[in-house]
């Protein structure tokens, strides 16, 4: 094997089981996958499938009941800096500007230890590299709470960049952004990707997204939770907003959502709607 | 019909605003209303002024208590009482509400037993105080220390249980270890709420100062209070009241603006 084709994220029989009192949730059942350097693949499917939980695996944030989540080769044993993570909300810290949220790492013992004043300056510049990258120059003495929601997005992945992961773990990222906004950000990370060659793994409730983003949609499963199918993204490297409205784009999403429907254990019961409507409203 | 007019006004929608000199001009009446209505009362004579004493006579007795007896003198020891009980519960109850907040060993050990003694009063703790503390200053301390430590704690506890897990986990994926996602995330994401738990509890000590200085006290505020009762000195009950109430509000109001000035994020919108 040449190095080249060591997965940069190697899934292996997973198998992830929550005990809730006397009951127990299969969150994941022997979920496979294999990632290339650079490569971004988003994970799709109905509520309750396992995203977030696969997600948090890989992370290190939660320890898998078996099997391994290897990383260029080794099993991974918890949070490591190659892995930076992106949540939905509140995870930015409210007392710190932006700017002090983005080099947050850099108070870090771990990140300390290792620099060289050369080091210290480099980060220097990547920080503001990644502020101005990001469109944040305006505010970088504001603190996360006079942000909107997109911008206080651009700040959390600004801050995960920070460290130069090897692999971005995004959950749901845009789930609380307006459409439009949305948008912009989909470029962005798409063009931060490009840049830094990072690997990405991205939750999404959207199927759009999910296929405007990425080179593979890993459609997933609930009850128990499983990968039920891999989509190839047939569209070139570089994408433009165009793109949603050919063919293959729209048949892809097609196919996808009804992969979701199919897998989602829910139906749209007729006679009940039928039922529903017939009541009377007093 | 709904009468519209009430939700088109600013001022009665639900969590409206207030303009700010209406809003201290109703502030203003909140709080007059009530010394006018007693004032009305007791200057009526229907009432015996050993029963309701007028407000001239209560600050009379204030004035009294200023210049004949030691009034400066029982606001000092009562304050050195409350401050040093509040800070020595609080210097114990930082460190160990962030650690029950934090490690479920910890929280596992030390929370029932925590939960179980806040429900005793503290005022039935007296006489074991004079057992094993003795009746000096230290008996005071103690009592006011018993009667905010355990609550305390218990807030802080809750303070600190309530940083969203996204901040301690994003730190962790940047590489954090322990120590400093306790003392860079949780400690300074729980401190606003620390800090007004702090001033909570600042409150109750106050409110304890009567009964701590139940113990052989022989000076301060509390003290005051109950020695005019024996003689049955109305107004002088009523001054040590208000002076306490007025240390109260003072204080929280000091805790607010350090509120205010130490967290700016939280203020600027
Ligand atoms: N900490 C936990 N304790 C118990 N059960 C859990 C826990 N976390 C997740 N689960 C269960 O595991 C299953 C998968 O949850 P997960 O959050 O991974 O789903 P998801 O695909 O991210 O869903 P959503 O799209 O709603 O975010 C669900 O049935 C959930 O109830
Ligand atoms: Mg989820």
């Amino acid at each position: 094997m040449t190095i080249m084709s060591i997965p940069r994220i190697q899934i292996e029989a997973l198998d992830k089981r929550f005990e809730t009192g006397d009951c127990e949730v299969i969150a994941l059942q022997d979920a496979n996958l294999s990632i290339a350097p650079a490569e971004f693949v988003t994970l799709v499917g109905a509520s309750g499938c396992g995203k977030s939980t696969l997600l948090r695996i890989v992370g290190g944030l939660e320890p898998a009941s078996s099997g391994t989540v290897s990383v260029d080769g080794k099993p991974i044993s918890g949070p490591g800096i190659d892995r930076a993570m992106v949540f939905q909300h509140y995870s930015l810290y409210p007392w710190l500007t932006v700017t002090e949220n983005i080099k947050f790492c850099r108070q870090l013992k771990m990140h300390r230890d290792v620099s060289t004043s050369s080091d210290v300056e480099a980060a220097g510049g990547r920080a503001d590299a990644l502020i101005r990258l990001m469109g944040l120059g305006h505010v970088m003495q504001a603190y996360p709470n006079q942000l909107s929601g997109g911008m206080q997005q651009r700040v959390a992945i600004a801050r995960a960049l920070m460290a130069r992961p090897r692999i971005l773990l995004m959950d749901e990222p845009f789930g609380a952004l307006d459409a439009q906004t949305r948008e912009v950000m989909h470029d962005l990370i798409l063009h931060v990707s490009i840049l830094e060659k990072t690997t990405l793994l991205f939750v999404t409730h959207d199927v759009e997204e999910a296929i405007y983003l990425a080179h593979r949609v890993v459609l997933m499963a609930p009850r128990p939770g499983r990968i039920e199918a891999i989509y190839e993204v047939p569209l070139p490297d570089h994408r433009d907003q165009d793109m949603k409205q050919t063919q293959e784009f729209l048949a892809l999403k097609k196919q996808i959502l009804a992969g979701i429907r199919a897998t989602s254990g829910m139906q749209t019961d007729h006679d009940l709607l039928e039922q529903l409507g017939n009541a009377p409203a007093h | 019909m709904i009468d519209n007019t009430i939700i088109r006004r600013p001022s009665w929608r639900i969590r409206g605003n207030l303009g700010r000199r209406t809003h201290l001009l109703i502030s203003l009446a909140g709080l007059l209303l009530p010394v006018g209505w007693w004032w009305w009362i007791s200057a009526g004579g229907a009432v015996d002024p050993i029963f309701l004493p007028t407000p001239p006579l209560v600050i009379d007795s204030a004035w009294e208590w200023l210049r004949d007896g030691d009034l400066l003198g029982d606001i000092g020891i009562s304050v050195y009482r409350v401050v040093t009980g509040f800070l020595m519960s609080a210097a114990l109850a930082l460190p160990l509400g962030v650690l029950i907040g934090t490690y479920a060993p910890i929280k596992a050990f030390f929370e029932p037993i925590t939960d179980f003694i806040r429900y005793m009063p503290a005022a039935a703790f007296i006489p074991l105080v004079m057992l094993w503390v003795g009746i000096d200053e230290g008996a005071k301390i103690a009592i006011i220390f018993i009667g905010t430590f355990f609550q305390m704690v218990l807030m802080i506890a809750e303070d600190v249980r309530r940083v969203p897990m996204e901040q301690i986990e994003a730190a962790q994926t940047m590489g954090a270890d322990r120590d400093e996602i306790v003392m860079r995330v949780i400690v300074p994401s729980a401190k606003p709420a620390i800090l007004n738990t702090l001033r909570v509890t600042m409150g109750w000590a106050w409110t304890y100062l009567v009964v701590a200085e139940l113990v052989a006290a022989n000076s301060g505020l509390g003290f005051a209070v109950l020695k005019a009762q024996r003689f049955l000195q109305t107004d002088k009950i009523f001054a040590g009241i208000i002076l306490i109430g007025l240390f109260g509000l003072v204080t929280d109001q000091c805790f607010r603006w350090i509120h205010r000035y130490s967290f700016p994020w939280l203020y600027r919108k």
